[in-house]
């Protein structure tokens, strides 16, 4: 079934998908789906199809995720929870490795952590391995880079990533740049962590994203987490990185639930994840954007299309590795972000791909991102700051005319 | 102390008697120069004991600090030293009685005008003065300049250009050091132009909360760049500012008051939380080389503090009223000091500069296999370290 659909993809990619050869592939299309007695099929990164469940059919974000190796037997099941779940087992298990692990942010410590993602730590570790600080960002993410100075490997938790504008000066300052004013005598090991992104009304100061500030700052890495999968391997390695990181969350991505491995692994800091691989158009995207994509990408697999999606992951520095044999595969990019328009994520890559690659381009990249202005309360103007599926479906449409 | 060992590794032998003479370990008796003010604690005691070694070694370090400045003025004027040079000059005393009090597993932070401390930490007069000019040798291998010094091994935490932001870095060395459950402090200075910056009482807010054993110094020499302290804050009494954290007023020229007062807050601070001590001090140059120091005082003024409280001449006349040495002794020391940094400097002359290939060393911290840069990396593996 792999091979018939691929091959359908092929023949697309071959002749210019005219209006006749995309109404054979859907009809060709829908009766794979009738055959296989679901409502959506994901093409996995080995090749093999993965039928999602019937029952979550009708909740279309959450099922465009690309689930790891859990439907044949012959590997282990796993266990199933949430991504907040997920990043506090990542950081439960860090912190029994490594005594000289510890959080501190607001209210991490009794209360658990407004996402939760700290519960119950600060009952088995202690009042000092997990601190409760007072609202003064400044000067305990100043505190953390000093302690981070000695040894020690705190993890910043910003309970808002729009609150650590007020520590920016520690961040871009003293823990960006130690290790290079020092000549190497200094590690900063800091994580910084947060929610961030457009959630549920939150208003425009509750709904920054901080990535577009952060990126200039030499000497941190940026990474944002998607999946409960790489919430979990990124938290690890962004703790045992001797690096700066900076985790990018989102608020609504908290609640996903995902089967993750029960035995230990980490991911690569620098890496990107193939979400779905395609021959016509490379999407890059990376946090909730992912979802709207492979929400777009039944849309546009319905349509006839075969859009190659990797979620970039690695915001500084880009997996220019992974994104380069992408466009050199497809010759086409679409940038789908939820950063802001200027100077945001997008932007960069835009003309990171256009330095590199720009002799593989076949039409101009096309960067997707929210836009210029303060997140609006109100409802139906929030959902048209972002990136919507329409919107991606429409850009594909043209790009690959 | 340290100074002094280091220091004699770039002499060339000498007949001075000064230096061969051995002193004996008898305490003398000093008397502080004014008795210290405290708030919300009750003061050390005025009197401080010291050894005839002990003076001695403060005269020798203040005196190659002393000379070190006024050699970064000429480097700087001469324009081999770039950028932004604060210098210390006058306010020796500090950097003296402060690491007399202490050992090197005790940490120092402080701002940009650090030459002094890094080199009564343990730095040496090239590696200054390298850095100062840019070069290799220098002690972040030219990459941090005259505002970022440091010194690991021996606890000294830079060397920071943003006024104000060391002092949560300060609060995080003694988070560390609470949570290592080491016995040592930190003492994270600042300057009383950043005595008014926010995040120095939020730090101060969560050092006390969590008996964290920081002291926070404040090197009070009245003036934040060209704005006097009663300009600039509505309360000048800087170690009264912490409100509930004791604080400590010391004259800031007297080395064995400086010595005193570190003593006594390192003991508190172990056993209470933080503590402030403010430095009552004074710097004969301006904020830094690009200030004249004049427009915003009189001379009268710096002539009459260097006559009356400059803290050389007050060791320099306790070791003449104690018959330590003579004057032609002390005379022939401060030469040969002058020798010393005139070859330190020869050295870092020689010393080259970084190479353009060392550009992007120690941006990152390598790890997990994978090049930082560029769109060329053959291979992307994740390994579990």
């Amino acid at each position: 079934m792999a091979v018939v659909f691929q091959g359908i993809g092929a023949t697309a990619a071959l002749t210019s998908a005219t209006s006749v050869d995309s109404k054979k592939l859907y009809i060709l299309s829908r009766r794979l789906v009738s055959e296989t007695k679901s409502t959506f099929m994901v093409v996995r990164s080995d090749g093999r199809l993965n039928s999602g469940s019937n029952r979550r059919a009708q909740k279309l974000i959450t099922n465009a995720v690309a689930t790891k190796a859990d439907s044949s037997p012959a590997t282990k099941p796993g266990h199933e929870l949430l991504l907040f779940e997920a990043l506090r087992e990542g950081l439960e298990e860090e912190m029994e490795r490594d005594a000289r692990v510890c959080v501190m942010g607001e209210d991490v410590g009794h209360y658990g952590g407004s996402y939760k993602v700290t519960k119950d730590l600060a009952n088995k570790y202690g009042d000092l391995r997990v601190l409760d600080t007072p609202i003064a960002e400044n000067s305990f993410t100043g505190m953390a880079i000093g302690a981070a100075m000695t040894g020690l490997r705190p993890i910043v938790e910003g309970m808002n990533m729009g609150f650590l504008l007020l520590a920016f000066n520690q961040i871009s300052n003293n823990c960006g740049m130690l290790h290079y004013t020092s000549g190497g005598q200094f590690t900063i090991p800091v994580v910084i962590r947060g929610p961030g992104g457009v959630g549920r009304q939150l208003g425009a100061e509750h709904s920054q994203r901080l990535e577009s500030y952060f990126q200039s700052i030499p000497g941190i890495q940026m990474v944002a987490c998607s999946t409960p999968y790489n919430a979990k391997g990124l938290m690890k390695a962004a703790i045992r990185s001797e690096n700066p990181v900076i985790l990018f969350e989102h608020v609504l991505l908290y609640n996903l639930k995902e089967r993750i491995p029960d035995e230990e692994y980490i991911l690569n800091l620098e890496e990107a994840e193939m979400v779905r691989p395609g021959e016509h158009i490379t999407i890059l995207t990376y946090s909730r954007m992912r979802y709207h994509v492979m929400q777009a990408a039944k849309t546009l697999v319905n349509k006839g299309y075969d859009p190659e999606v990797i979620d970039i992951r690695s915001l500084k520095p880009f997996d220019l590795h992974t994104i380069g044999n992408s466009v050199k595969k497809t010759h086409r990019v679409l940038i789908v972000e939820e950063c802001m328009r200027t100077g945001g994520i997008g932007a960069s890559l835009t003309a990171a791909i256009n330095e590199y690659f720009h002799d593989y381009l076949d039409a101009p990249v096309v960067c997707l991102s929210s836009q210029d202005v303060p997140t609006p309360y109100a409802g139906t103007l929030e959902e048209w700051t972002v990136v919507q599926p329409t919107q991606i479906v429409t850009a594909v449409e043209q790009l690959c005319r | 102390m340290a100074l002094t060992h280091r220091s004699s590794n770039l002499l060339k032998p000498l007949s001075a008697a000064v230096l061969r003479r051995t002193f004996s370990t008898d305490t003398i008796t000093v008397e502080t120069s004014v008795p210290f003010t405290s708030h919300n604690c009750s003061p050390p005691p005025r009197t401080v004991e010291t050894t005839p070694a002990e003076m001695m070694s403060f005269f020798r370090d203040m005196a190659t600090m002393r000379r070190m400045e006024i050699a970064a003025d000429s480097l700087y004027k001469a324009k081999l030293i770039r950028g932004f040079c604060h210098l210390y000059d006058g306010q020796e005393a500090v950097a003296i009685g402060m690491e007399a009090a202490i050992t090197s597993k005790d940490c120092i932070i402080t701002a940009y005008r650090d030459h002094c401390l890094f080199l009564a930490r343990g730095g040496t007069l090239v590696e200054t003065f390298a850095e100062l000019m840019g070069r290799k040798d220098g002690c972040s291998k030219g990459k941090g300049g005259s505002m970022h010094f440091y010194k690991k091994e021996s606890g000294f935490y830079g060397g920071h250009g943003i006024v104000g932001a060391q002092v949560p870095l300060g609060c995080g060395l003694a988070f560390a050091q609470k949570y290592s459950k080491e016995e040592h402090v930190t003492f994270a200075m600042y300057g009383d132009g950043a005595a008014n910056q926010g995040q120095l009482f939020e730090a101060l807010n969560m050092a006390a909360l969590w008996d964290l054993p920081a002291i926070l110094v404040c090197e009070n020499n009245h003036y934040g760049m060209g704005t006097a302290e009663w300009r600039a804050a509505k309360s000048y009494a800087y170690y009264k500012r912490g409100d509930y954290v004791p604080g400590l007023k010391v004259d800031g020229m007297d080395a064995f008051a400086v010595k005193q007062a570190c003593k006594f807050a390192k003991e508190h601070a172990l056993k209470n939380g933080p503590i402030i001590l403010e430095m009552d001090t004074y710097r004969y140059h301006g904020h830094s080389m690009s200030d004249p120091g004049s427009t915003y005082r009189k001379r009268d003024e710096v002539t009459g503090v260097r006559q009356e409280r400059d803290p050389l001449e007050r060791i320099r006349k306790l070791i003449l009223s104690h018959d330590l040495a003579t004057e032609k002794e002390l005379k022939d020391t401060e030469k040969e000091i002058r020798k010393e940094v005139d070859e330190a400097i020869a050295k870092a002359k020689e010393s080259p500069m970084p190479d353009p290939s060392e550009l992007f060393d120690n941006v990152y911290v390598k790890g997990f296999g994978v090049e930082v840069f560029g769109a060329d990396r053959k291979e992307v593996k994740s390994v579990l370290p």
